[in-house]
């Protein structure tokens, strides 16, 4: 049984927290717990261990940027860059995430109960055995999955009444790689140009139900009450949507 | 246009009647590239920097030496400091009481033997063999070179001392270790070949080890979006900057790498606020190995100018101390590196003069791939062409030549200290420039 060290962050400047962070971590300890969270940044930054941090409060900024293992729990909400260019690790919030979630990432996972804003997912990419995925319980804002190389971002929009569809526009514009599952209405003017629907197959089904699990494991839910809904899959259209744009 | 007379010569020389007519708003070069456009409907591309007949201000700026009432020093004989510190410097610092040793606590510093750097050109713009040679000779030399965004290749971890490492808006290879193994991070926001506009590597560049080092697969074209998306404003930028500072445990200098342009010492001073330690400007005839034409040739402003007011700028705000300047953009020769530093830069990185000491003819074709050199290509049967043992040879030849004819320079003025000149306008004159000119820049007319 992991013994958590529990950390006050009252009142201390990121810089001060995170070198606490980064002592504990290297003393070996594999559980921490951290209390009365106002807005620190960068929380899980320069920590290449498999340690696993509770947070209770409300992280800053780039929560786990560059992050490298760590698994990182959050019972409020994330702010804007949370997951930025993570290579490895895993990131629940019980809550909502801001702007730019896992902006760049290439490796690990990220639940969100709630709500994402704007750019969920953008440029996201995948390689060798890394592969990013994001599980969005709420809606996202504009410009979901932009840009993205690579990697499954998976929108349930369980919040959505009924009837009610996702309000972002220019979903996957500019992607090139990776998937997007949704849950729930979206119309065809919504979508990036480069981006296709279509239904899913065997194999995506595969993904939606490992995926879906953890994310129901995480918060609660009841993953096959989720899965019961019907889903739509959107991929690029083409692996390279700027090639043809240059005179040799 | 030459005829000689046919009683005087058995030859007749003629202009070619099928030749481009002359015209000076209508050269070859304008009406073939509206010929490949209207046949393609494409972006042109180009390599290397701005060959436009711009201002060189370098060649309108001479340098001071001593006459009589100051001596010269021989550097032969007498010592000679080139040595730069890369690096945020304090406001004021104090000594423990009695001693020398210092109490403030320093930024982290990096020292250069000689005040070149070479410019980030990565892998898969370049090939590894350039890259070994660059590193080579910048570990040979103290000084440093730089990845680009394109990752850092395995074996050049060793190198990784004398290493800039860059984070760009892709984040191509960007991870922990990465980060570690560095000397100095740079964050790229622009490039003076492109200011304001991304990259793309087309996918058949990115085979097996551009795509273990950039980590992405093999044939995917690398998108490097044009801002960073994490970056909207200079209160983002100080986000990425302390986020790269934590990512290294505040161990190494953070650097920020804009384009020259209209506002650049606004920007400056807001990247010094944001808390860089070394800010560095890309001037107009900044290289690269591809770049849409129209915007290398016509977007950006000239090195000299961006340099002295963006030195001014900082000097006024009081907060010139704060981050080192590193200027680069078509730098030639050890006099533009003597007239850069009297105008205010810390230290200067050089690319294209580089790439000519490995071979490079500046032919213009880097954008194709194919470079008969095996320079810019990534090509087995042409990068093979650099040999690194010769390369970073002849790299380290070049940086040595250059220190030793800025110690002659620095001897003529009879300063025996690169710290000496750096900032010290006094040692520069203008020739042909106007008011305005020498205003910006900072100096007086020659004569005066």
């Amino acid at each position: 049984m992991k013994e958590a060290v529990i950390i006050d962050a009252k009142g201390i400047f990121y810089r001060e927290l995170n070198a606490k962070l980064r002592k504990a971590v290297s003393n070996g300890t594999q559980k921490i717990e951290l209390r009365n969270l106002y807005g620190q940044r960068y929380i899980g930054t320069d920590l290449a261990k498999p340690v696993e941090i509770e947070i209770f409060g409300t992280p800053g900024n780039d929560l786990g940027a560059f992050m490298d293992g760590p698994r990182i729990i959050v019972h409020g909400n994330a702010q804007d860059g949370c997951g930025n260019t993570m290579n490895n690790g895993e990131i629940i919030i019980h809550g909502h995430a801001g702007d730019i979630l896992g902006l760049s990432a290439r490796g690990g996972k990220i639940f969100v109960r709630e709500d994402v804003g704007y750019r969920a997912g953008i440029h996201m990419k995948e390689y060798q055995d890394k592969r990013p995925m994001v599980v969005i319980g709420g809606t996202a804002q504009d410009f979901l999955g932009e840009y993205m190389a690579g990697g499954v971002l998976i929108l349930l929009g369980l919040n959505l009444k009924e009837g009610e569809s996702h309000k972002a526009n220019f979903i996957g514009t500019g992607m090139h790689g990776g998937i997007i599952y949704m849950r729930g209405d979206v119309q065809e003017f919504q979508l990036g140009r480069e981006v296709g629907a279509a239904e899913l197959d065997e194999n995506d089904h595969l993904v939606l139900k490992k995926l879906v699990g953890e994310f129901a494991y995480h918060f609660g839910y009841d993953a096959e009450e989720i899965l019961k809904h019907k889903f739509i899959k959107l991929f690029p259209l083409y692996l390279r949507p700027y090639g043809r744009l240059y005179a040799y | 246009m030459c005829w000689l007379s046919p009683l005087r010569s058995p030859l007749t020389i003629r202009r070619n009647p099928l030749d481009y007519r002359e015209n000076y708003n209508w050269r070859p070069e304008v009406i073939e590239d509206i010929i490949k456009q209207s046949e393609t409907g494409g972006v042109l591309l180009t390599g290397m920097g701005n060959d436009k007949s711009y201002r060189i201000y370098w060649d309108h700026l001479v340098l001071n030496a001593s006459q009589v009432t100051n001596p010269s020093i021989d550097p032969l004989r007498e010592p000679m400091e080139l040595t730069t510190y890369l690096g945020q410097k304090p406001d004021r610092v104090e000594f423990e009481s009695g001693s020398l040793c210092l109490k403030t606590e320093l930024a982290p510093q990096v020292k250069l033997e000689v005040p070149v750097m070479f410019s980030a050109m990565s892998y898969g713009a370049v090939s590894l063999n350039v890259q070994e040679s660059l590193a080579r000779a910048a570990t040979e030399m103290g000084t440093l070179w730089n990845t680009g965004e394109g990752g850092l290749h395995p074996k050049l971890y060793k190198y990784g001392d004398n290493t800039i490492v860059q984070v760009a808006s892709g984040r191509f290879g960007v991870h922990h270790e990465y980060l570690d193994v560095a000397r100095v991070v740079e964050i790229k926001i622009g490039q003076g070949a492109k200011p304001g506009i991304g990259g793309h590597l087309p996918g058949e560049k990115v085979g097996a080890e551009v795509s273990s080092t950039r980590m992405i697969p093999k044939g995917t074209d690398a998108l490097s979006p044009a801002p960073q998306h994490d970056i909207y404003s200079i209160e983002d930028l100080a986000q990425l900057v302390y986020a790269l500072k934590e990512a290294t445990n505040y161990t190494k200098p953070v650097a920020v790498k804009i384009a020259a342009v209209h506002n650049s010492a606004a920007i400056a001073s807001g990247m010094v606020r944001a808390g860089a330690d070394i800010i560095v400007l890309d001037g107009l005839r900044g290289s690269t190995g591809a770049a849409p034409k129209i915007i290398r040739d016509n977007v950006g402003i000239p090195i000299e100018l961006a340099l002295a007011s963006v030195d001014d700028r900082l000097r006024q705000e009081g907060i010139r101390n704060q981050a080192s300047v590193v200027i680069a953009g078509g730098i030639r020769n050890s006099g533009d590196v003597a007239k850069a530093i009297a105008l205010g830069a810390d230290a200067i990185y050089i690319g294209t003069a580089a790439l000519i000491a490995l071979g490079c003819t500046t032919c213009q074709q880097c954008h194709t791939g194919k470079c008969a050199w095996g320079i810019c290509t990534t090509d087995p049967w042409l990068t093979k062409r650099v040999n690194p043992d010769i390369g970073a040879r002849r790299l380290s030849n070049l940086l040595r030549g250059w220190s030793l004819e800025l110690k002659d320079i620095l001897g003529g003025m009879g300063i025996n200290a690169l710290e000496s000149l750096r900032g010290n306008r006094l040692h520069l004159r203008g020739v042909g420039l106007t008011d305005t000119e020498l205003e910006i820049l900072g100096v007086r007319m020659a004569g005066s």
